[in-house]
Parts: structure tokens; C-alpha cells; sequence
């Protein structure tokens, strides 16, 4: 539970969601096309748009706790399951290949009446039941392989906050360069073909 | 039906959007404590869905029952509300630019058959490997990543790799 109390949080949580789904269309996220040329490399809009986010929201995080409105030691860190989240993030990378979409813009993409969105939406559903139900059979992978908790990647290079933060925007920035230079080279391409 | 040609302009600038995203996860975090979410509203749907048609299978499975065992309500819980709250989002902005009208969104030489099937193929890989990972790129991905966890970066690679390894096979789903 947050500051805000129980009743609190439900609310922010609507008004943040509907920012988040704002944004999300308003970003191009609910076209499964857009999407899926992240991956053939003539619109890296997804890589864009998320790496500016992480940036963004990194340097606020940090910095406000820096300055004491936010404690970053009482914040949500995801806790490290690490082999069921590297299994989990593979087949997410599969499935948004394959069906275009991730679960969020693929609501978003529902909101916007896109029959692939929803068709996506029912699929995730459908995969979240089968999952219930299989998942008692490897609980022990699940729960416990890689069972790390609250680890940060400060942890794990042994450096600062300070220091990865450095590191995440210069990636970033080079990230940002890289795709900027493929997405010309693919697009001439593309034309070139068609 | 015929799908209407990628138009990039008509959205905000990736810079624009992201910084925006970035403002929104940040604001999340000062007042809730916790970050983003996009599948766990959907997850938590779905146990109570069961609940309804199975209550016994729930109250006896280990993965369900924590949520929606006995007299537990999965439904009471913020990212629920944030899912709701997405989907207004997304219509809210739709409206605005225009762009609520029933399509398909599929690849120039791919039938509509072919892409609702792909759809829920790839749907239902992604929503069993969002339950395995614990998120998905919302709730992993860009919310870990901002807040630095070593897991949720380990997982933004693989979602990568496992993207890229099969965008050659299904090229022509796309292109």
C-alpha cells in the first residue's frame, strides 16, 4: 500500500491508468503494425518511446530521492526471479512477434476497436488461465529458481546509483543514435523494394 | 476490409511520448509507491472469472488461491483499476486523434484469418510468459527498468532477443 491508503491508491491507480493508456495510443502503441516494425527495423518507435521512459522516469526517481520528496528504498523495485523471468521475457519477445501486440497496447488497441487487439486481449487471457493451471507443476521453478529479491543493478555492478544512471543514458543516447541510422537504412530499403 | 496505410505522423513524437510515459511512471511512483502495470488487472480478471465457474479449483490451486481463495476478492486491487483506466485512456486519445473505428491492423500479405490467429497465438504465449515473469513489459520491463532492478533489465533483453530471433522466420507476416 502507498501514502495514500487503500481507497487512495485505487483512485490514483484509475487516474494513472488512464494517463498510461493516454499516452500509449497517443504514442502510436495501438497499431500492431508500428509495433512489430520495431523488430524489422524501419520505425523503432517501441525502443523510442520505452528508453526515453526509463530515462525519464529513472533521473525524476533518483534525483527527487537525492533530494528527499522520495524515498527510493521504500519504492516497488520488481523483485529477481531470475530464470522464470528470463523464460517469461523470451516467450513475451515470441508472442508480441507473433501476435503484434504486448498485453498493454494490446488494450489500448482494443479501446480503439481494433479486432486484433481484442482478439490479442482474449489470447492473453486464455494463456493467464493455462498458466494457472500448469503452474503447479513446476511451483518449485517458479517461486524459488533464481530467487534473488529487491536486486539492483547497483548490487549487481557494485557501483552507485549515480554511476548507472550515467550508464543507462549514455546506452540510451547511443540506443537513440543506432535506431535513428537503421531506420533510414531500412526504409530506403523498403522503398528501394517496392 | 482493407487496413489503411501506416501513418507515423499522425502520433506524438517518440521522444515526446516517451518523456510524457516517463512523467506518468514517475507520478505513479510518488503516489502509490509502485510503478506501472499491464497485465496484472488482466491476470487478476481471470482468477476471478475461475472463481466464478470453478470456486473449489481455486480455493485448491496454488498459483489462484492466494488471490481468489476462500473469501479473497482478486478484483479489489489497484492494477485492476489501472487496467480499466488504460482502456478509457486509449479510447479518450482514439477519440481525439480520430482513430476509434473498427480495423484489423495486419501486414500487407496477410488474410484476415491468418492475423486472428496469429493474434491469439501470440496472445496466448504472451499472457502464460507474463504470469511466468511475473509482468510484462509495463509492470517488468519499463517499470523495473526505470527503478533499476537487475531482473527486469535481464528480462528487457530477453523480450528483445526473443523478438528479433523470430522476426526473420515471420517476416512475411509483417512486411
Amino acid at each position: 500500500m502507498g501514502p495514500l491508503g487503500f481507497a487512495g491508491d485505487l483512485t490514483a491507480a484509475t487516474f494513472i491508468g488512464v494517463a498510461f493508456g493516454f499516452v500509449l495510443e497517443r504514442s502510436g502503441f495501438g497499431d500492431s503494425r508500428i509495433l512489430a516494425a520495431q523488430f524489422y527495423l524501419h520505425n523503432m518507435r517501441v525502443l523510442k518511446v520505452m528508453f526515453t521512459a526509463i530515462v525519464t522516469a529513472m533521473l525524476l526517481i533518483f534525483l527527487s530521492s537525492a533530494a528527499g520528496l522520495l524515498n527510493y528504498e521504500a519504492l516497488w523495485v520488481p523483485p529477481t526471479h531470475l530464470w522464470p523471468g528470463l523464460v517469461g521475457g523470451f516467450l513475451l519477445g515470441v508472442g508480441f512477434i507473433v501476435g503484434g501486440f504486448c498485453p498493454g497496447t494490446s488494450m489500448v488497441a482494443t479501446a480503439t476497436l481494433k479486432l486484433d487487439g481484442l482478439i490479442f486481449v482474449l489470447g492473453l487471457m486464455a494463456g493467464m488461465a493455462v498458466f494457472n493451471a500448469v503452474a503447479p507443476d513446476f511451483l518449485m521453478f517458479w517461486q524459488r529458481s533464481g530467487d534473488y529479491g529487491r536486486v539492483t543493478l547497483m548490487d549487481t555492478l557494485g557501483t552507485s546509483s549515480g554511476v548507472v544512471a550515467v550508464l543507462v543514458v549514455l546506452m540510451a543516447v547511443g540506443a537513440f543514435a543506432g535506431a535513428t541510422a537503421l531506420e533510414r537504412a531500412f526504409t530506403a530499403r523498403r522503398r528501394g523494394r517496392s | 476490409m482493407s487496413a489503411p496505410a501506416l501513418r507515423d505522423d499522425q502520433y506524438w513524437h517518440p521522444y515526446v511520448g516517451g518523456a510524457v510515459l516517463g512523467v506518468v511512471l514517475f507520478t505513479a511512483f510518488l503516489l502509490t509507491g509502485s510503478g506501472l502495470g499491464g497485465s496484472g488487472g488482466l491476470a487478476r480478471l481471470v482468477a476471478a472469472a475461475t472463481d466464478v465457474v470453478a470456486p473449489a479449483y481455486v480455493d485448491t490451486n496454488p498459483v489462484t488461491a492466494p488471490w481468489a481463495g476462500g473469501d479473497h476478492n482478486p478484483l479489489l486491487h489497484p492494477m485492476v483499476f489501472m487496467t480499466l483506466g488504460v482502456v478509457l485512456g486509449g479510447f479518450i486519445s482514439g477519440l481525439i486523434g480520430g482513430r476509434v473505428k473498427f480495423e484489423i491492423r495486419r501486414g500487407p500479405h496477410v488474410s484476415v484469418p491468418l492475423r486472428l490467429i496469429l493474434a491469439f497465438s501470440g496472445g496466448t504465449l504472451a499472457g502464460f510468459a507474463a504470469r511466468l515473469a511475473r509482468g510484462c513489459t509495463s509492470g517488468q520491463a519499463l517499470t523495473g527498468g526505470a527503478v533499476l532492478s537487475a531482473g527486469s533489465w535481464a528480462f528487457m533483453i530477453m523480450v528483445f532477443l526473443g523478438a528479433y530471433l523470430l522476426a526473420w522466420p515471420l517476416r512475411r507476416m509483417w512486411n
